[in-house]
Formats: structure tokens, C-alpha cells, sequence
């Protein structure tokens, strides 16, 4: 039991080190100073109240891009269409948010709900095909990635601009943006989105934990015959669980369209984030409370960053391989405990 | 017990950057410095992105180095941004470390630059190829109208086939300026020729352009003007491939932004063949020095519109000219003065180079 304490401590810690000496190598080598660097980067992430507003904003669609991948794996699939369900979620928060005229009170939850139902509609597809003719999600999702970058762009041109690149602002009664949080943030542009990233983070927990249908989705995942043989309906299951998965992506989106930006642009390429959150959901071990955190290091580490050529000389295309060091040991942490479990199975 | 083993990985990221951020705080403190600084933030391109971005820091560069400044916080320095998030946390770093005057390169970044200035009104900013209509913005516009219009007037003098290609990015009022221009360009000393425009709807779809390229140039165009960023390096390829199968067949590529002759080198059989025209450079870095330079003699041009054209050296044809006759060059030099001097007006909309057209007649 001590020796396992001994491992559940030294593991963690002994990961970190690894990537920070890794990262520490590698800016040695390049001619950096490597204090200056990771002292850029922690004053970048958390050096004062308006850095910590920007790790938070860029925190909150990480967790609801992880909390999205997470859904997914935990009954059996693996959602890689993330970041499409992520833009057209996006979209749709941003329609509803210029096409209607609403009080707060409504137009506010209704843009939320339409990117969530954007995104769902958006994994929907897969699941259906995964379902019905056994079509592996993995490419179907990656293909629909493309299809919602290119629909996105279009639908920016042609309706919600006159071709331009860039659709008008959101009324301020859909916005998430908030002067209050701003204003104690010295002007950052965190916004009120965390808060709903948060509850969907409990929201997760509980269908996954405290419901039967979470019961019946994660039996789903673990064996299909099994479900089917104890009367679940399996296809039913596959679908609903993408649907879910796609509405917390779809909820990311409205993050970026809600608060962030207040409006949507065309985009040469992906954003990023929705390929993030597989890594976020992997390091969170899938779990909801893991995931916060995870999500926590991502934006920490993508806030931090553009510090460090300003005031480290870091350069950017050094910062990247440092931040993926970090990250590949943290992941790498998971790695390092599964092997030790192995060798002591063994050993007994 | 996963989520344990997690949440002690972050605690412990963080605790050993707060152990190593203890070390080096000492210049973050945000004290007046006396000297005069600068900055830039780049938009996703980067500053080696081979046009605007590059073009921009290039000018911040010469501003430093002629004024004795360093690289970094107390001279000149630049942020890249790595996605449209970065904008604004790029652009407030900036404030927050005190420069003096900051650059938002590039129309994306209208919305952070309007945001932000209304937030910090005393923050000067300057923004390149969009107006921004704030006290304490110096909005940098380009003529891009009269740049083009000198290569239309290399197009229109050289073609053999009368017939001419105008290859846009999206049909945006900007682009629209180049395609005006040009068209008047060609038509001022050509008559005869006639302009075919297309637009590709997209600034970075090379395949686009070359399927366009491909279509003007087996239409008979023998020379096709591109006003559209990566798109247009379809538009090269298009006209190197067609030169490698005949290299005895005369067709050309304008260039844009920059010198774009490197672009339409081809090697066929030991011979170097260059199928680029010339091009019409737009001299955004001439620009960053020139608002620079105001701004440290305390004549920061904050809430107007400055427009580089041909008097300013802001637009032009390229350097390289091997391509283009004497007499042509000569045209052009004539063209330039009377454009300067006020004797043509270039149109920068479709409506207004209808009314040039009915004004050669």
C-alpha cells in the first residue's frame, strides 16, 4: 500500500521534471536561457489578473472539447470530428446571436442551445452510419471536419456577409462577453462561458455516473453483445452517445462565437481546438473533474507561450516543441504508471 | 484515483514554475522608459510569410536599426500570432509592456485593434490595409488602384494577342481597386486589348487559381495579372508548366505585393526562362517607417487615413525589369508623373473606371 502512495506521488512528479528538463535541454541547446523561458511562460499564464483572464477564456472551450471527446470514449467511440462540430457550432451560435432580437433571458440560452443542436446534428451523421451500416466513425468524423470548414466558410460568404470574411457582431443580448468580468481582469476578454463549461462538466459526470441511460451508454461501450444480450438497444445507444458527444463540442463553439470573438470569420484552416481536446481528454483520463484540470494546463500552456518570445527570446517554433514536451510527459505520466502495473502483475 | 494522480501533475507544473518564475521577474516592471519603442503583432502569416507580414517587419527593422534601436522590449520587436485568438492577448501584451506605438498588420485584425483602442485611449496604434475610425488609430490604406494601373500599362503594351487576364482573390472592395486599375492601365494604351476577370473567392486556393490560369491562357490571354495572395500561385505554376511543354510560346504572369520574379523562374533544358512580367509591389514596409518615423517626432497621424501611392513610393512595378522593352518602361515612367501630378485620375471602383473608359473616347 506505501509503495503504492510512494508511486501515485512519485510518478506525477517525476513526469513533470522530465518535460521540463526536456524542454530546459532543448533551449540550452538552442542558445536560450531556460529560466528566463519557463519564468516567461508562468508570467504569461498566471503573472497578473489579466493573463489569468486569458487562460481562463482560452480554458473554457478546452473543456468543453475535452468533456466532448471524453463522452465519446467512454462509450466505445472515438468522436475525431470535434473541431468540425465545433465550428458549426460556432456558426449557429453566431446566426441565432445576429438574426434575432431577443431579450437576454432567452436569446441568450437559445443561441447556446441552437450551436449545442448544431453539433449535435453534426455527429449525428456518423453515429447513424456507425449504427445502421457499421461505418467507422474515425472517418467519417475526419471527413465531416472538412465539410463543416468549407460549409462554414461558405455560409460566411454568401448569407452571413455580402461576400465578405467575416459575418456581423452578435446583439449584445446573445453575448456572453461581460464588462464586470472584464474590467477585474484589466481588460482581458474573459467571459462568462467558464461558468457554463463548468456546468457542463457536472453535467457529464452525472448522465455518465448517476443515470441509467449513462449506465446502459457506457455498458454500450464496454461490450456491445453483452448490451445486446441483456436488452439494450445498441444502435439507439451508438447514436445518442455521438448526439451528446457532438452538443458539448457544438456548446464549444458558441463559446468562441458567444464570447470570445462575438462574431465568426472565414478560415484558411482548423482552429485547433477540437484536436486539442483529445489530447485534453486523454490527459483528464476521460474523466469530467480530470478534464478541468487538463484543460487548465492546455490553456495555461497556449497563454503562457506567447510570452516567451517577448520576453525570453524564445522563438515561436522553439515554444511549440517546449509546450509539447511538457505535454507529451504529463500524457506520458498514464503511460509510466500502466507500465509499472504491468511489471508488478507480472512480478507476483 | 486517475483523477488524483492528474490533478497532482498540474499542481505540480505549476508549483515548479512558480519555483523557477521566482528567478527572473526583475524586467517586468512596467516604469516609462525614456527612449522611443515600437511593435508589431503579425496575423497567422508570420514574418516569413514572403508578403505583407514580412514586408512590415522588414520596415520596422530599417526604422530600428536607422534610429540605433535593439531587438526586444526597449527598441523594436513583434508577436506572431498563431491563430485569430491571438490577436487581442498579442496586441494587449504590447500595451502592457509600454510601447510606445503598436502595428496590427493586416485587415484581420480590425476588430481587435477597435476593441482595444477604445479600451486604452492613450495607446497609439496603426493599422495596415484597413481604417479603423478611432482618435488614437493611424489607419495605413494603400493606392493599390495606381500601382496596378502602371502594370496594365506593361500589359497593355506588350500582349500580342490583345487579349488580357485579371486573376482576383475574393471580390472584395480592395480587390476591386486592383482590378479597376488594371483595367484602366491596359486601356489608357491599348485600346484594342480586352481584360477577362475572375475571381477565385479565396486568397489561398493555388489549385483554383490554376484551373482559372489554365482556362485564360488556352482562351489565347497571353498575360495574366494576379491580385490574389496564395491563390495566385496557381497562377505561376499554371504558366510554368505551359512554358515548359513550349518554351517558344510568350506568356507572362504580373506579380503582386512583392517582387514575385523569383516565383516564375523555370529551367528547361540548361535554358532560365522567367515567365514573371513584372509586378505590382505594394511597399507596406516604406509605410511602417514612414508612420514610425512621424510618430517619434511627435506627429503620430492618430484618427486619419493615410493613403501610400505613387508620390509616397507606397505602390510601384518591381525592381526586376528584365522582362519589360525599353519603350515600355518609358511609357510607364510617363504614366507615373501624370498620375502624380494629378493629370489622371485612376478609378478605384467598377463605376468610376466606366466613366475613365468613356473618357478615352
Amino acid at each position: 500500500m506505501n509503495s503504492t502512495r510512494f508511486t501515485n506521488f512519485f510518478v506525477p512528479v517525476f513526469a513533470v521534471l522530465l518535460g521540463v528538463i526536456a524542454g530546459s535541454i532543448v533551449m540550452i541547446v538552442s542558445g536560450y536561457n531556460p529560466i528566463a523561458g519557463y519564468s516567461a511562460l508562468l508570467y504569461g499564464a498566471f503573472g497578473d489578473s489579466y493573463y489569468i483572464g486569458e487562460t481562463i477564456r482560452q480554458t473554457t472551450p478546452y473543456i468543453l472539447a475535452g468533456l466532448a471527446v471524453a463522452f465519446a470514449f467512454r462509450t466505445g467511440l472515438f468522436n475525431i470530428g470535434v473541431e468540425g462540430q465545433l465550428i458549426v457550432g460556432w456558426l449557429a451560435s453566431v446566426w441565432v446571436g445576429v438574426s434575432f432580437d431577443l431579450p437576454k433571458v432567452i436569446h441568450l440560452p437559445l443561441a447556446v442551445l441552437a450551436a449545442a443542436a448544431a453539433g449535435a446534428l453534426w455527429a449525428f451523421i456518423p453515429g447513424f452510419l456507425k449504427a445502421r451500416f457499421k461505418v467507422h466513425e474515425v472517418i467519417i468524423t475526419i471527413m465531416m471536419n472538412y465539410i463543416a470548414l468549407h460549409v462554414t466558410n461558405a455560409i460566411i460568404r454568401s448569407v452571413l456577409s455580402d461576400k465578405g470574411f467575416k459575418s456581423a457582431k452578435i446583439h449584445e443580448s446573445a453575448s456572453l462577453q461581460s464588462e464586470f468580468l472584464q474590467s477585474i481582469t484589466d481588460y482581458s476578454t474573459l467571459h462568462y462561458g467558464i461558468i457554463i463549461a463548468l456546468i457542463g462538466a457536472v453535467v457529464m459526470w452525472f448522465l455518465l455516473e448517476k443515470t441509467t441511460k449513462g449506465y446502459e451508454l457506457r455498458a454500450v461501450g464496454f461490450n456491445q453483445h453483452a448490451s445486446r444480450y441483456a436488452g439494450m438497444n445498441v444502435p439507439r445507444n451508438i447514436i445518442l452517445a455521438m448526439v451528446i458527444s457532438g452538443a458539448f463540442a457544438g456548446v464549444a463553439g458558441a463559446m468562441e462565437g458567444l464570447g470570445t470573438f462575438g462574431n465568426i470569420s472565414v478560415k484558411a484552416g482548423f482552429t485547433g481546438v477540437g484536436f486539442d481536446g483529445i489530447a485534453v481528454a486523454l490527459i483528464g483520463s476521460n474523466n469530467a473533474f480530470g478534464i478541468i484540470l487538463s484543460a487548465l494546463l492546455f490553456g495555461a500552456l497556449k497563454v503562457g507561450a506567447l510570452e516567451m518570445p517577448s520576453s525570453a527570446d524564445v522563438p515561436t517554433e522553439l515554444v511549440d516543441i517546449v509546450i509539447a514536451l511538457i505535454i507529451f510527459f504529463v500524457a506520458s505520466s498514464y503511460l509510466i504508471r500502466l507500465l509499472l502495473s504491468r511489471f508488478k502483475k507480472e512480478g507476483k | 484515483m486517475k483523477k488524483k494522480r492528474v490533478g497532482l501533475a498540474l499542481s505540480l507544473v505549476l508549483a515548479a514554475g512558480t519555483l523557477l518564475g521566482g528567478c527572473g521577474q526583475a524586467q517586468k516592471a512596467g516604469e516609462k522608459k525614456d527612449n522611443f519603442t515600437v511593435a508589431m503583432v503579425t496575423d497567422v502569416g508570420g514574418i516569413d510569410d514572403k508578403s505583407f507580414n514580412q514586408s512590415a517587419w522588414e520596415g520596422l527593422q530599417k526604422f530600428g536599426e536607422d534610429n540605433g534601436m535593439k531587438k526586444g522590449k526597449d527598441g523594436y520587436d513583434y508577436l506572431q500570432s498563431q491563430s485569430d485568438a491571438d490577436y487581442a492577448t498579442n496586441l494587449n501584451k504590447l500595451v502592457r509592456s509600454n510601447f510606445d506605438l503598436i502595428y496590427g498588420i493586416g485587415f484581420l485584425m480590425t476588430d481587435a485593434i477597435t476593441k482595444i483602442a477604445e479600451q486604452k485611449p492613450k495607446q497609439k496604434f496603426a493599422i495596415v490595409d484597413s481604417v479603423v475610425n478611432k482618435p488614437n488609430v493611424a489607419s495605413i490604406t494603400f493606392k493599390e488602384h495606381e500601382g496596378s494601373f502602371l502594370v496594365g500599362v506593361v500589359a497593355g503594351l506588350t500582349t500580342k494577342t490583345n487579349k488580357i487576364g485579371f486573376v482576383g482573390g475574393m471580390e472584395i472592395p480592395l480587390i476591386e481597386k486592383f482590378e479597376s486599375g488594371f483595367r484602366a492601365g491596359v486601356k489608357a494604351v491599348n485600346p484594342k486589348a480586352t481584360v477577362e476577370v475572375q475571381y477565385a473567392g479565396a486568397f489561398d486556393q493555388a489549385d483554383k487559381g490554376k484551373a482559372i490560369a489554365s482556362s485564360m491562357y488556352a482562351s489565347g490571354i497571353d498575360i495574366v495579372y494576379h491580385a490574389a495572395g496564395a491563390t495566385g500561385n496557381g497562377v505561376f505554376s499554371e504558366a510554368k508548366d505551359l512554358k515548359t511543354k513550349d518554351p517558344n510560346r510568350e506568356i507572362w504572369v504580373i506579380g503582386v505585393d512583392k517582387d514575385q520574379a523569383p516565383e516564375g523562374v523555370v529551367k528547361i533544358g540548361g535554358k532560365t526562362y522567367n515567365v514573371t512580367l513584372t509586378s505590382m509591389v505594394k511597399r507596406v514596409d516604406v509605410a511602417v517607417y514612414d508612420v514610425a518615423k512621424k510618430t517619434k517626432e511627435g506627429e503620430f497621424p492618430g484618427g486619419k487615413v493615410l493613403e501610400y501611392g505613387l508620390p509616397e513610393n507606397g505602390v510601384g512595378i518591381a525592381p526586376t525589369q528584365d522582362n519589360i522593352k525599353p519603350e515600355v518602361l518609358q511609357a510607364v515612367d510617363e504614366w507615373k508623373q501624370k498620375i502624380i501630378k494629378g493629370e489622371v485620375k485612376v478609378p478605384t471602383t467598377r463605376d468610376e473606371y466606366k466613366q475613365f473608359e468613356a473618357s478615352l473616347k
